[in-house]
């Protein structure tokens, strides 16, 4: 079922690729500025890299978050996603999946590259890249709970920014925070580790509280 | 066998309907009727489990479906308002996805195969916004033909559609009735069934 779930969601995704390369695009932007904007003082630019990638990739999530489960609510797919004899956990889990996949993959993967432009080393991309990867799933999930509260209700994207944006502060914390320690040479792993725990947790959490959001939400 | 008791419904600070009797045997029809926001679409919603019922239970084989859960809708198919059709996936791969969720993977000749009962031969493989309302809305109910459920509630489901798919839908309804199905459905127009229970409920506002 999950198979199923995540196969439609990319298949959608496929179809609008638009979407999904104007937030790839907003966060190779935001990032890309932020040199341009403070030019080649490379000590101040390393300093402020890891805060800057992590916030630009929060505020992408932002960007696709609106999308999760709007459009099946608009077209009456997402009243029967909770009328089939799956259990909703699941349903959530693999939507989110395939937002991850979509949506934060890509920021990821480019992610490397836009740290060359902070002159980071090369065990520090490697951490940036690391972090990223073991964070943004709780964007993701904890992104989910807020998109599926405000299903159906108009200006939800900024609703969901005042929601989720507080609840991503431990993730920005220990991301950001395992590629500062990297910066000063010092070992990213501990921080790395409370990443790993938070995901762990939302990845459990996360889709049972969006499940009864859901529920809520179509009433 | 379905069986609701001294049903209510409060939407917002305005009451709909409040107790509403009706229990459904095998094989029994049930229309509602009722002026526009009389609650027909709300009674279907609480039927199926969406909305929470201000007062009153409904039992399905004896168990309150609340505490049946996801097992209640192994029994039931719901075709609402909103045609729960994907306007980016095909018609073919709309009634794919949506029958694999509910537990029924099915081929692609036999998707096609329903497709063609439902009047949509040659249609199959355009993306769903392509296709005019009563086309989407005739996706929508190829589900019906492949659910194997037991409870069918249907709203308004005749809106958009020609003569020929409301006779569509009529056969459908009257084999499932037949084959001891059971089926709710909120329209105005009249079906004429050859069922032999049908009960009338109509609400008033």
């Amino acid at each position: 079922m999950l198979r199923w779930i995540v196969w439609r969601d990319l298949i959608l995704a496929w179809r609008r690729r638009a979407d999904v390369l104007s937030t790839l695009f907003f966060f190779v932007i935001v990032v890309s500025l932020f040199p341009l904007g403070i030019g080649p003082e490379t000590q101040l630019l390393r300093s402020i890299a890891p805060g800057v990638v992590w916030v630009a990739a929060l505020l992408a999530s932002m960007l696709s978050l609106g999308r999760l489960f709007a459009n099946d609510y608009q077209d009456g797919t997402l009243e029967q996603l909770l009328l089939t004899p799956q259990p909703l956990y699941f349903i959530v889990l693999g939507k989110v999946l395939a937002q991850w996949l979509v949506a934060e993959i890509p920021l990821v993967l480019i992610a490397p590259l836009l740290g060359v432009q902070f002159d980071l080393s090369k065990e520090t991309l490697l951490v940036l890249f690391v972090s990223l990867l073991l964070g943004t799933p709780v964007l993701s999930l904890i992104g989910s709970i807020g998109a599926a509260l405000t299903v159906g209700l108009r200006g939800s994207g900024v609703l969901i920014s005042l929601l989720v944006l507080p609840l991503y502060i431990p993730v920005l914390i220990f991301g950001a925070g395992a590629v500062d320690a990297s910066i000063m040479g010092l070992n990213p792993q501990p921080n790395l580790s409370l990443l790993g725990a938070v995901t762990v947790l939302s990845l459990i959490f996360a889709p049972w509280a969006t499940s009864a959001a859901l529920r809520i939400s179509l009433e | 066998m379905l069986e609701a008791t001294n049903l209510g419904c409060v939407r917002g600070d305005r009451r709909l309907f409040k107790g509403v009797n009706f229990s459904l045997t095998p094989g029994t029809f049930l229309q509602l009727q009722g002026p526009n926001g009389s609650g027909k679409t709300s009674l279907l919603r609480i039927i199926c489990g969406l909305l929470a019922q201000a007062e009153g239970e409904i039992q399905w084989q004896g168990a309150n479906i609340s505490s049946l859960g996801d097992e209640y809708f192994t029994a039931v198919t719901y075709v609402g308002h909103r045609n729960g059709v994907k306007d980016e996936l095909s018609a073919l791969e709309n009634l794919r996805v949506s029958n694999a969720l509910n537990g029924i993977e099915i081929t692609e000749a036999k998707a096609r195969a329903v497709l063609k009962t439902m009047g949509l031969a040659g249609r199959e493989s355009l993306p769903a916004r392509f296709l005019s309302e009563g086309q989407r809305r005739r996706v929508a109910l190829a589900r019906l033909i492949v659910c194997n459920t037991t409870l069918w509630l249907l709203d308004e489901v005749l809106t958009s559609l020609d003569r020929a798919a409301i006779a569509l839908v009529r056969s459908l309804i009257d084999e499932h009735l037949s084959n001891g199905g059971m089926a709710i459905v909120a329209t105005h127009q009249e079906l004429e069934l050859s069922a032999v229970s049908s009960l009338l409920l109509e609400l008033a506002t």
